[in-house]
C-alpha cells in the first residue's frame, strides 16, 4: 500500500530522502485512513441505529406477554379488540394486513407484468420515454395523497358499485394496487432486463413467435426477479399505514366481507398510539402489534433472499 | 484538508456573526420587557383539540417575551399526559381528567384548566334527523338502533363513525352519553378532520365533533331539543362538554407559571379563545370535577 502510493508521490513532490519517505506514512495513506475510518464510521452507527430499534420494538412488544401477562395465543388469535378493557385479540388486524396485502399483490401483479413485458420487449424506446417518468411519478407521490384520492374517490365509487358504506377491504386493495403497482414493474423490467441476450436470439432462431419467446423463455427465465419484485410490494403494502388507514375504516372486528369496515396492524397503530400511556397494557398491546409488523418484514427480507440464491442457482445450470 | 479548514473557517465565523447578532437583538428586546424578566424553554405536548389555541396563545405570549422558547406539539392527551408525569416536558395538554387515565398517578400532577370544549353529535345531511332524545343517542351508538327510521328519519343504515379508543373526545361523549355502556365495534378514526370529512360524505353517518369543528356540510344534532350552542354549555343544558386541561408536575417554574396565568387572563379567554371555537372558563356557570358531577358555581 505505502509503497504504490509513495510511488505516486514522487511525481508532484521534488525527491527527498526515500527512507524516510517509506517509513512513513505519506498523504495518499493518510487519506485512505480517513475515507476508511468515515465509512466504518457511519457502518458502525447504522449497525447500531439497527440494533437498537431491533432491541426497543422487541422488548416493548414482548412486554405484553412478559408483564401484562396476556397469552400469546390468545393474543394472535382472540378477536376481540379493546385494549382499554383488557381484551387484547389481535387476529381482526393480522387477517386484515395479509388480507390487503395478498389482494393487492394478486391484483397488481398482472397489470405489472404486463406493462414490464411492453416496456421491455414490445415497444423499448416508447417504454424508457414515456412509461418510465409515469411509473416512477408514481412512486413519488406522497402515501398521504393516496389516502386523500381514496376517500373522495375510491370510497365514494365503491359505495355505488358494490354497496355498504364504502369503506373495507376492497377500497384498501384498490388504493394499494396502484401504490404496489410502480414497485412490481420496475422491479420487473429489471429482472426482465437482466435475462441474457441469447436466450432471446436462440428462441427466436429456432423459429419461435414474440408471444413464444416473451412467454416460454423470457418470463421463465426471469421467474425469480419477478417473484422478488411481488415480495417487495407486498413489503410495501403489508407496511403501509396512512393511506391503507383512510379508506378501510378502521374498525377492529372481523372482516367478513370485503365491503365492511376492516383495520390492519399499521391503522390501529396510528390512530391508537397517541392516546395511550406509557407502560400500561393499551400501549403495549399497541408496541405487540409493531414487533408482528417488524417480524413479517424480516420475514418478507428473509424470503427475498432464499428466492435469490435459487434463481441464481438456476441461472448457472 | 485546505478546503476543510476553510469550511471550519467559514463556520466559525457565521457562528460569531450569529452570535453577535444574537446578543444585539436580545440586549434590544430586554430594554423592552422592562420589569419581570422571563426566560428559558416550556415545552406543551398532548392532545391535538387543545394544539390551535395552545400554539397561538404561545406565539403571543413569545412575541411579548422573546427570551422565551415554547413549542407546542400534539400527539394526542395520553401521550400529553404521559410525557408530563415522565418528566419529559412542562406541560401535558389533555381534554380529559388525569384521574380518568389509566397508568397516570395524579396525585403528582396539577390540573390547569384553560377552555371549555362542547361536543355533540353530527349526522350526515341526508338522514333527515335533526333532533335526538338522549337515550336514543346511546341506542344508536350501542348498535340496538340501526336504521335512521327507527327515530325518525329516513330509510336508511346508519353507520356509526368513533374516535380511536382512548381519544379524549370519545371519552368525554361515552362519559355523557353511553354512561358507561360498551359502544358497538365500528369504524374508528383518529381525527375530528377525517370525521368531519367522513361524515359529510357518507349517507347514514353518524359522529360526534368538537363544536369549533361544525360545517355546514354536517347536520348537528340537537340532543332533548337543546340546540349545541355556547350558552347551553355554560349553563349546563348541553351535558356533552369537556375541560381543556394543561397539567404540570409539582409546582410548575416561574415561565411555564406565567404562560398559564397568561392563558387563563380575561384577555385571552375573552378573545383568543372564543375566536377560535372555544368556550371561556370564565363563562362557566358550573364546574365539573374528575367523576363528572356538576355543581353551579
Amino acid at each position: 500500500m505505502e509503497q504504490t502510493s509513495s510511488g505516486f508521490k514522487q511525481e508532484d513532490t521534488q525527491p527527498k530522502d526515500w527512507a524516510q519517505q517509506l517509513h512513513h506514512a505519506t498523504r495518499a495513506t493518510r487519506e485512505d485512513w480517513f475515507g476508511r475510518g468515515i465509512s466504518y464510521l457511519c457502518i458502525g452507527v447504522i449497525i447500531l441505529v439497527v440494533a437498537s430499534m431491533l432491541w426497543f420494538i422487541t422488548s416493548k412488544g414482548i412486554a405484553t406477554f412478559t408483564h401484562n401477562h396476556v397469552n400469546v395465543g390468545q393474543f394472535l388469535t382472540g378477536t376481540n379488540w379493546a385494549p382499554d378493557q383488557g381484551k387484547t385479540g389481535a387476529l381482526p388486524m393480522i387477517i386484515g394486513s395479509f388480507a390487503v396485502t395478498f389482494a393487492a399483490a394478486i391484483v397488481a401483479t398482472p397489470f405489472a407484468v404486463g406493462t414490464a413485458i411492453f416496456m421491455t420487449e414490445i415497444a423499448p424506446k416508447r417504454g424508457r420515454k414515456v412509461l418510465q417518468p409515469v411509473i416512477e411519478l408514481l412512486v413519488g407521490i406522497p402515501s398521504v395523497v393516496y389516502g386523500f384520492i381514496g376517500l373522495a374517490v375510491v370510497v365514494p365509487f365503491m359505495r355505488h358499485l358494490v354497496g355498504g358504506s364504502g369503506f373495507g377491504i376492497i377500497s384498501a386493495t384498490f388504493v394499494l394496487f396502484v401504490m404496489v403497482l410502480p414497485t412490481i414493474t420496475t422491479m420487473t423490467v429489471d429482472s426482465l432486463r437482466a435475462v441474457p441476450r441469447f436466450y432471446k436470439e436462440a428462441s427466436l432462431a429456432l423459429g419461435a413467435t414474440r408471444w413464444q419467446t416473451v412467454s416460454r423463455v423470457i418470463l421463465r427465465a426471469a421467474t425469480p426477479g419477478i417473484l422478488t419484485a411481488i415480495i417487495f410490494g407486498m413489503a410495501r403494502a403489508f407496511g403501509e399505514a396512512l393511506a391503507v388507514q383512510m379508506v378501510i375504516g378502521n374498525a377492529a372486528i372481523m372482516p367478513k366481507n370485503l365491503i365492511s369496515p376492516a383495520s390492519t396492524l399499521t391503522s390501529q397503530l396510528t390512530t391508537g398510539i397517541g392516546d395511550t400511556i406509557d407502560g400500561t397494557l393499551p400501549n403495549n398491546a399497541l408496541w405487540s402489534l409493531a414487533l408482528i409488523l417488524l417480524l413479517m418484514s424480516l420475514f418478507f427480507n428473509a424470503l427475498v433472499r432464499i428466492i435469490a440464491k435459487r434463481g441464481q442457482l438456476s441461472h448457472e445450470r | 484538508m485546505n478546503k476543510g479548514t476553510k469550511l471550519a473557517m467559514g463556520f466559525a465565523t457565521i457562528t460569531l456573526l450569529l452570535a453577535g447578532c444574537g446578543k444585539a437583538t436580545s440586549s434590544t428586546s430586554s430594554s423592552k420587557s422592562s420589569s419581570a424578566e422571563l426566560s428559558g424553554k416550556v415545552t406543551a405536548v398532548g392532545s391535538t383539540a387543545l394544539q390551535p389555541l395552545a400554539a397561538k396563545a404561545g406565539a403571543n405570549f413569545t412575541s411579548k417575551h422573546s427570551k422565551v422558547n415554547l413549542t407546542v406539539q400534539g400527539g394526542g392527551s395520553g401521550t400529553g399526559l404521559s410525557q408530563v408525569q415522565s418528566g419529559a416536558v412542562s406541560l401535558g395538554d389533555s381534554d380529559i381528567f388525569a384521574e380518568e387515565k389509566k397508568g397516570i398517578d395524579a396525585s403528582k400532577l396539577t390540573d390547569h384548566k384553560v377552555a371549555v370544549v362542547g361536543m355533540g353529535p353530527v349526522v350526515n345531511k341526508d338522514s333527515g334527523v335533526k333532533n335526538l332524545k338522549m337515550s336514543q343517542l346511546k341506542q344508536i351508538f350501542t348498535g340496538k338502533i340501526t336504521n335512521w327510521k327507527m327515530v325518525g328519519g329516513k330509510d336508511q343504515k346508519i353507520v356509526i363513525i368513533n374516535r380511536a379508543q382512548g381519544s379524549g373526545t370519545r371519552a368525554t361523549f361515552e362519559n355523557a352519553v353511553l354512561k358507561g355502556a360498551t359502544a358497538v365495534k365500528s369504524q374508528e378514526q383518529d381525527s375530528n378532520g377525517a370525521v368531519q370529512k367522513i361524515v359529510a360524505t357518507t349517507p347514514g353517518a353518524v359522529s360526534y365533533l368538537a363544536f369549533s369543528y361544525y360545517t355546514n356540510k354536517l347536520q348537528a344534532v340537537s340532543v332533548d331539543n337543546v340546540a349545541p350552542t355556547d350558552n347551553n354549555v355554560e349553563n349546563n343544558k348541553w351535558k356533552i362538554w369537556s375541560y381543556e386541561h394543561m397539567y404540570t408536575k409539582g409546582t410548575p417554574n416561574a415561565t411555564t407559571a406565567a404562560f398559564l396565568k397568561y392563558m387563563t387572563s380575561k384577555d385571552v379567554q375573552n378573545s383568543l379563545v372564543k375566536d377560535m371555537g372555544y368556550i371561556s372558563i370564565h363563562d362557566m356557570q358550573v364546574t365539573k370535577d374528575a367523576k363528572g358531577v356538576v355543581t353551579s358555581k
